[in-house]
């Protein structure tokens, strides 16, 4: 490790303690996945794993947006549902196959241009694209248009993606993608992929100064968080819309993915999943609570944690744990 | 895909983006007036516009003021709302992170659309019997007289506007702490109450084009977000922090929207608005009159 | 063969001329001190070499390579590293993540970067500040960073842009020190430098510039003769120790001879 130095009786401590704390840490998340794989088994309620379900699927797209906004500091407001516009309404595999590269390069493709703007030029530019999408996506027949996102009833099968006589499949494909998302996540932030978005969310103009070409690196984050966004959208179809078609989401599903990644901490590894994780049944609960979405108190709960956290807590809540959390 | 309408309707297309524009342009600058302050978009200014509409509406519901009579009291409260918004939220993020930035104010946005909802459901409402109302003829072609009389009257405060920062002693304090924070101190000013005062201005701008819209337009806790949109495109293609931007920018969108809905579809005429933005400034990423 | 040549480069901002005609050339293992008033145009010279703005006219040659049109990361994969006036250090990474980052331009791999960072980290007595925030350091220390930083990306030439502007006094016969150093690892300099005392000790050669043009270029000993020159053109900031007329003068004491 050291340069040359020697390595003193106090360092090799920290060394021993970091090493604890690394065991401490995999013995944790093994826990956790062990607890998720039993999760459905053990408690057999539709309405619990229904909700975990939403809770792994909107943490799985919170950290696919804070991969760009969160570490490379481009701050979309609406692209996420931009993406989820883009997906291809045939077999739900070949849509999740499909779609992923189709995301990713319209999203390389819109994204090439606008990342030469800067700031809330850049926020504003993907609302003014959200709006774009959104527009053509109702007014074009193609792309699933106004008919909504209802798809066919098919029966159960792994080809068709429909499950209705037993959700667990829908359980354990979001489960595996929310990992696959976090795993990723986890190996940027130890590369220099990490270190780059970050040095560029700082001050692009230094990044540049020392030899990170910036726009590449900005249109690979694009595209991996488009690829998950991507994936996850079609899972959204299939599981969210078709179960429950009806079902307008009281926000629109870009301003919550930012929502759950702002309050739990933006620009880290747990920040989304911790954020889905309360404010996901926290809504479940204003809404039993005070019946149907009209009276949007959870709204005016999610409005107003957003700003408190902005203004008095960047960090996130992660932030508040340890140092790791940083605004 | 394109269709020529009339003449006679181009015409009063034209002419009714023309006025809408005025109105746009208040808006904008109201918001322009802030980011020129202190580099801060205020994602709630849609907000801010419905909560001027809805002062309106229960002025009128509640005890029989006429939108044009409401006008002062409507900008009187949202003028509060601005200095309070900045006292309380805005204070505490100057030079934070640019997250915070964004989101703090696009918390309070959501924050305020709830609260609309939950206190004055989503229904729409409408003020029913104001004093103007009914179609006018101007240049041959008839439009209504609600939008022409807020059309003329956010020019007139857009003059106002302009003539104060430019002309008064306060505006100049203004137009100097936007320029340099800094030397402004020294000359004396105090600028933490220029930017309360900034806020306080910026969010009258849409009291008043709230109080007007009131008179045509359905209140409703969304209404806001539409009206914002367009905003932001205005400044952006303005050029952020210029007031005099806004009002070209503001009537280049109010005519690019109608023609876009005649010529193309009606559902498209706000993707023109934002293609147009986008172009702009991925041409000129400073805008038409941006200073950077 | 000079290192770097810059050939006509005119830049204007608007109706402002910020550069005229700039024509000068660098030497392997030269230190050139780059003076002139506030406005001159030096910062924006480096932002011209260093490809954050295109020229109107002019080249500039790098080791025979021609830099404009080229983005500033490529001016830096050739071999030309930077610091900036207006400090720019990112502010919510440690001060070894910072180096880090331009270490893995050649050291991909992040444990063998942090061992490069932290050699460019001991060249400027930073090292034990490795795990602070790089928005908690001193200005002096911002400095220090800056120029780690710039060293991590192996840079066979390095434009310093203000090294002890702002600086207490105290630590400027550190940062003195450091470009004795760097000059020592066999690196070219180009310095811009408001204390005179400091670029005159450093520098092998000065160039002048005022409102965008060259005005003198040559070893201290003569620039400082032409004293004509120094006087219209750098007015109170050049002062001599025994009767300066006010500010500046206060900066030279307590400096080495």
């Amino acid at each position: 490790m050291g340069t040359g130095e020697p390595v003193t009786a106090v360092k090799a401590q920290e060394g021993t303690r970091a090493s604890v704390r690394r065991v401490w840490g995999m013995g944790l998340l093994a826990v956790m996945l062990l607890a998720t794989l039993a999760f459905p088994w053990v408690d057999r309620l539709p309405y619990h794993r229904d909700l975990v379900i939403r809770v792994f699927l909107y943490a799985m797209l919170a950290q696919a947006w804070n991969i760009l906004a969160g570490y490379c500091g481009q701050i979309s407001l609406a692209y996420a549902s931009s993406v989820l516009q883009m997906r291809w309404g045939w077999n739900p595999w070949v849509g999740l196959g499909a779609g992923i590269p189709v995301a990713v390069a319209l999203s390389m493709a819109i994204g090439y241009p606008c990342f030469r703007l800067r700031g809330h030029y850049f926020a504003i530019a993907t609302i003014a694209i959200g709006e774009i999408v959104q527009t053509l996506a109702i007014n074009w027949d193609f792309i699933g248009g106004a008919r909504g996102l209802t798809l066919p009833f098919q029966k159960d099968s792994l080809l068709a993606f429909q499950f209705h006589t037993s959700k667990y499949p829908y359980y354990y494909i979001v489960l595996a993608l929310l990992i696959l998302c976090l795993l990723v996540s986890w190996r940027i932030e130890r590369t220099r992929l990490g270190y780059y978005f970050r040095a560029i969310r700082e001050d692009p103009e230094a990044a540049q100064s020392v030899g990170i070409p910036i726009t590449r690196y900005k249109l690979i984050a694009m595209a991996v968080s488009a690829a998950f966004v991507s994936a996850g959208g079609s899972f959204y179809a299939q599981y969210v819309l078709y179960l429950d078609p009806d079902s307008v989401l009281p926000l629109s599903l870009s301003i919550l993915i930012c929502l759950l990644a702002v309050v739990g901490g933006v620009g880290t590894l747990w920040g989304p999943l911790v954020g889905a994780a309360l404010l996901i049944p926290l809504s479940e609960f204003t809404r039993i609570q005070f019946g149907g979405t009209g009276r949007a108190v959870d709204l005016l709960i999610y409005g107003a944690l957003l700003t408190l956290v902005a203004v008095f807590q960047p960090a996130g809540l992660v932030g508040l744990l340890g140092r790791r959390g940083r605004p | 895909m394109l269709t020529i309408p009339p003449p006679d309707v181009l015409v009063q297309g034209i002419l009714s983006g023309i006025l809408m524009g005025f109105v746009y342009a208040l808006i904008a600058a109201g918001l322009s007036l802030i980011f020129g302050l202190m580099e801060i978009v205020n994602f709630a200014h849609g907000e801010f516009l419905m909560l001027a509409m809805y002062t309106t509406f229960w002025a009128y519901a509640l005890f029989g003021l006429d939108p044009l009579v409401s006008v002062p009291l409507s900008a009187g409260v949202l003028f509060l709302v601005g200095w309070l918004t900045y006292r309380g939220i805005i204070r505490r993020i100057l030079g934070g992170p640019m997250l915070a930035q964004i989101f703090a104010t696009f918390g309070l946005a959501i924050f305020l659309r709830a609260g609309a909802q939950f206190l004055w459901t989503p229904d729409f409402r409408q003020v029913t019997r104001a004093w103007v109302q009914g179609p006018v003829r101007m240049l041959g072609v008839s439009v209504g007289l609600p939008q022409a009389v807020a059309s003329v009257a956010c020019l007139v405060a857009f003059g106002a506007l302009y003539w104060f920062i430019t002309r008064t002693e306060t505006g100049v304090a203004l137009e100097a702490t936007a320029q340099d924070r800094q030397a402004a101190e020294l000359m004396g000013i105090n600028t933490e109450r220029m930017f309360a005062l900034g806020w306080g201005i910026g969010a009258a701008c849409v009291g008043i084009a709230g109080a007007f819209l009131a008179n045509f337009f359905y209140v409703f806790p969304h209404v806001g977000s539409l009206f914002a949109l367009i905003a932001y495109v205005t400044v952006a293609l303005g050029g952020f922090g210029s007031i005099p931007g806004s009002l070209v920018a503001g009537v280049i969108i109010g005519v690019i929207e109608v023609l876009g809905g005649l010529l193309i579809a009606p559902a498209f005429k706000y993707v023109a608005v934002f293609v147009l933005y986008l172009v702009v400034v991925l041409l000129r990423p400073q805008g038409l009159f941006g200073k950077f | 063969m000079a290192l770097l040549t810059v050939e006509g480069i005119t830049k204007r901002f608007g109706g402002l001329v910020a550069n005229h005609d700039i024509s000068f050339a660098v030497e392997q293992g030269e230190i050139v001190g780059l003076i002139g008033p506030n406005g001159a145009g030096k910062s924006t010279l480096f932002d011209v070499i260093t490809g954050y703005y295109r020229p109107e006219a002019g080249e500039v040659r790098f080791d025979g390579h021609p830099l404009v049109g080229r983005r500033p990361d490529q001016v830096n994969r050739l071999g030309v590293g930077r610091t900036f006036q207006k400090l720019r250090p990112f502010h919510a990474m440690t001060v070894l993540e910072n180096v880090m980052v331009a270490a893995m331009q050649h050291q991909a791999v992040p444990s063998a970067a942090r061992r490069e960072a932290l050699s460019s980290l001991e060249f400027v007595e930073l090292a034990d500040k490795r795990d602070s925030y790089a928005r908690d350091l001193s200005t002096g220390q911002r400095k220090r960073l800056e120029l780690a930083r710039a060293m991590a990306t192996r840079p066979r030439l390095l434009l310093l842009d203000e090294v002890t502007g702002g600086v207490d006094q105290r630590t400027i016969p550190t940062l003195v020190e450091l470009i004795g150093h760097l000059r020592g690892q066999g690196l070219t300099l180009v310095v811009i430098e408001h204390n005179m005392r400091v670029i005159m000790s450093i520098s092998d050669r000065i160039l002048a510039l005022h409102l965008g043009e060259v005005i003198a270029d040559g070893p201290p000993s003569e620039v400082v003769k032409e004293r004509r020159l120094i006087e219209a053109y750098l007015g109170d900031a050049f002062v001599v120790p025994s009767g300066g007329p006010r500010g500046s003068g206060e900066r030279l004491r307590g400096e080495p001879e």
